[in-house]
């Protein structure tokens, strides 16, 4: 597991702030903008610091997976499930669309003949629906993760930039979005706009984007007393040039390593709606929904239905969660003893 | 101080104020308005107009924001057509009942949750500490759906020692009668606290034991358990009160996940259920208390810090 060795050099970094362990779940989020928070005016100040040479960021990348096992775990893991989703079906031939034909397979058939995995209680094949909810959750994962990402870290570069009544006025509102508990947001939005895949996608970026902005906002507020920063400005550099091409580029770090944690985020929380009976409209379904599905028969024995899809989301946030730490140790760090 | 107060109680106003506006425009953003999210999909165009007429609906929007701010400042929430009920009165049920089970989670999980992480450090990098981190990271993955679910089919249904749902009774008395029923939710709801506060426990601990003032008590001849917890433990576990406070959110959305995994008749089963009937009254209404409540005790953990630890100098930031 982490070496808490990193553990203290991290914290020592992070200047006295706490730093937070981050592996599963969407806990502690608000830590790490705590601290992101705290720290801004001890990291704006000079250091004099040793000379260290830095290759560039895919250098950096590449090499946090040279060095960190678990980092190379995740990959792994990623990459199989990737092919496990899209390829696998190419070679896995089920029905998991038409509920019609599924009637006449065996329900909640047990492992074994032309069902691997068995079958759920409306007869779809168990293990081609794990690579169908698969794509599912990877594709909201995804997608929910990099509009959140991208959103939140303009919202967060400009609101920080500006400063004054502006920032302000803009993180009150991220204030007031972070105080509804992320699941009673993600429900509220989920039944009132009764959601397609597409809409989920949006839902879920709408409670994962707040983390980022603050997160970025931080930064921000950090890089636009540095020395280059007021020289653009002097020299007549625009705002918007200042923001896209100065703030934003120097915060890239932060905005990577926080998106590979919302992609977890939001496997696990489209799992959790899933799981309330809140996911995907049927015949589409997730890992969550198959979850849920499955301990509808927990009292039968059913054990194919929940053992499997559980697996998957805990492999899948688990293997996130990896490269996220990985990535951090690395970026992050690193970027502040420069 | 007072200035500190003063400012941080006006920033929690704001931010109320802040989601009492999201929830107006959501409720105005509900296709066909809220007769229609009322009345059902298919209500007649004319009962439509009675209701908006008879709830103030045909008034100008500014008009309807004064109204709905009202009724949420005096804790009106509306009625429920679904339940039949005022929503009050559903949640007037429901509260007690998730304040039982988040309360009695959160000081579960902070009695296993600082010991263990004091013991981590005085264990450091031993295999102590290492399996203890292992354990916490097994914790912090599992989602509470699952664990939940693994707990009932372990302990509820292969060997039935705890029942595998709360009592499904009306009154809070109803539920403590119990014990055995809320050990399976209560472990559920405070795993992944657990999991947290132990391993920022442990590293608060650990900065905590690297500062002069322990180096001092040593210096001076001070036991080393006096040093441990009279020095160390005292001021590292100052933090865990922010956390705690920061908590609030994720432990209020664990308890949702809980409480439909076991049947547990509070605030989460109550909007997972509302939100099945699409009962947006109810719906909004707890998710308003709820909201109250994180924003409340994020103000308390922030007052409470700034107390206990005359260091921080909140007047000054």
């Amino acid at each position: 597991m982490q070496n808490p060795d990193d553990l203290l050099r991290a914290r020592e970094l992070e200047l006295g702030e706490p730093v937070t362990p981050r592996v599963g779940s969407y806990a502690l989020d608000e830590q790490d903008l705590l601290s992101a928070e705290l720290t801004v005016d001890a990291v704006a100040g000079p250091s004099g610091g040793d000379v260290v040479s830095h290759g560039g960021m895919g250098r950096r990348i590449l090499g946090v997976f040279v060095e960190n096992k678990l980092a190379v775990v995740g990959v792994v893991l990623i990459v199989f499930f990737v092919l496990f989703c899209y390829v696998g079906p190419l070679v896995y031939h089920t029905n998991q669309t038409d509920a019609a034909a599924a009637l006449n397979e065996p329900f909640n058939a047990p492992p074994g003949q032309g069902h691997p995995l068995g079958t759920d209680a409306s007869g779809f094949d168990i293990l081609g629906r794990l690579m169908y909810g698969g794509q599912v959750s990877l594709l909201v994962g995804f997608a929910a993760a990099a509009i959140a990402s991208i959103f939140g870290a303009l919202y967060g570069a400009i609101s920080g930039f500006f400063g004054t009544w502006v920032d302000s006025f803009m993180m009150r509102v991220v204030d007031a979005f972070l105080s509804i508990p992320v699941l009673f947001l993600a429900i509220v939005l989920a039944t009132v706009f009764r959601p397609s895949l597409t809409v989920f996608i949006f839902v879920i970026a709408f409670v994962s984007w707040l983390i980022p902005a603050r997160l970025i906002r931080g930064e921000a507020l950090s890089l636009r007393q540095r020395e280059y920063v007021q020289a653009v400005r002097v020299m007549g550099g625009s705002r918007t040039r200042i923001v896209g091409r100065h703030i934003i580029p120097n915060s890239i770090g932060t905005i990577i390593v926080n998106a590979t944690f919302n992609i977890a985020d939001a496997i696990l929380l489209l799992a959790a709606l899933g799981f309330i009976g809140l996911g995907v409209p049927s015949p589409q379904t997730d890992w969550g929904s198959m979850l849920s599905n499955g301990v509808s028969y927990a009292t039968d024995g059913y054990w194919w239905e929940i053992y499997p899809a559980g697996l998957c989301i805990v492999l899948v946030v688990v293997a996130f969660n990896f490269i996220g730490d990985a990535l951090r140790d690395s970026l992050e760090v690193r970027l502040q003893t420069r | 101080m007072t200035g500190f107060l003063v400012r941080r109680l006006l920033q929690a106003v704001a931010v109320i104020i802040g989601v009492i506006a999201f929830m107006f425009i959501l409720i105005h953003l509900i296709p066909g308005g809220e007769a229609r999210a009322v009345l059902g999909p298919r209500a007649q165009p004319l009962a439509i107009e009675n209701f908006d007429k008879a709830n103030g609906l045909n008034l100008p929007l500014w008009d309807q924001f004064i109204h709905y701010l009202w009724n949420l400042a005096t804790f009106n929430l509306g009625r429920s057509y679904i339940f039949n009920q005022t929503v009050n009165s559903l949640i007037g049920t429901a509260l007690p009942k998730t304040l039982v089970l988040v309360g009695i989670s959160t000081v579960f999980a902070a009695v296993i949750a600082i010991p263990l992480g004091v013991y981590q450090v005085v264990r450091r990098n031993k295999p102590e500490d290492y399996i203890i981190t292992g354990f916490t990271f097994v914790l912090y993955a599992m989602p509470a759906f699952l664990l939940g679910t693994l707990l009932i089919l372990w302990f509820a249904i292969e060997i039935p020692i705890f029942p595998t749902e709360a009592p499904q009774s009306q009154s809070i008395w109803g539920i403590l009668a119990d014990p055995r029923a809320l050990v399976l939710p209560v472990i559920t709801l405070s795993a992944i606290t657990i999991a947290s506060f132990s391993r920022y426990m442990r590293s608060s601990m650990m900065e905590t034991m690297t500062e002069d003032f322990i180096r001092t008590a040593r210096a001076k001849g001070a036991a080393p358990r006096r040093v441990l917890y009279i020095h160390g433990l005292r001021n590292a576990i100052i933090p865990i009160i922010t956390l705690l406070g920061l908590s609030v959110g994720t432990i209020v959305s664990g308890a949702v996940i809980t409480e439909s995994v076991f049947n547990y008749p509070g605030m989460g089963l109550l909007a997972v259920n509302s939100a099945f009937r699409e009962d947006i009254p109810t719906l909004l209404g707890v998710t308003f208390v709820v909201t109250i409540a994180t924003i409340i005790g994020n103000l308390l953990a922030d007052i409470l810090y700034a107390v206990v630890d005359p260091r921080i100098r909140y007047a000054k930031s």
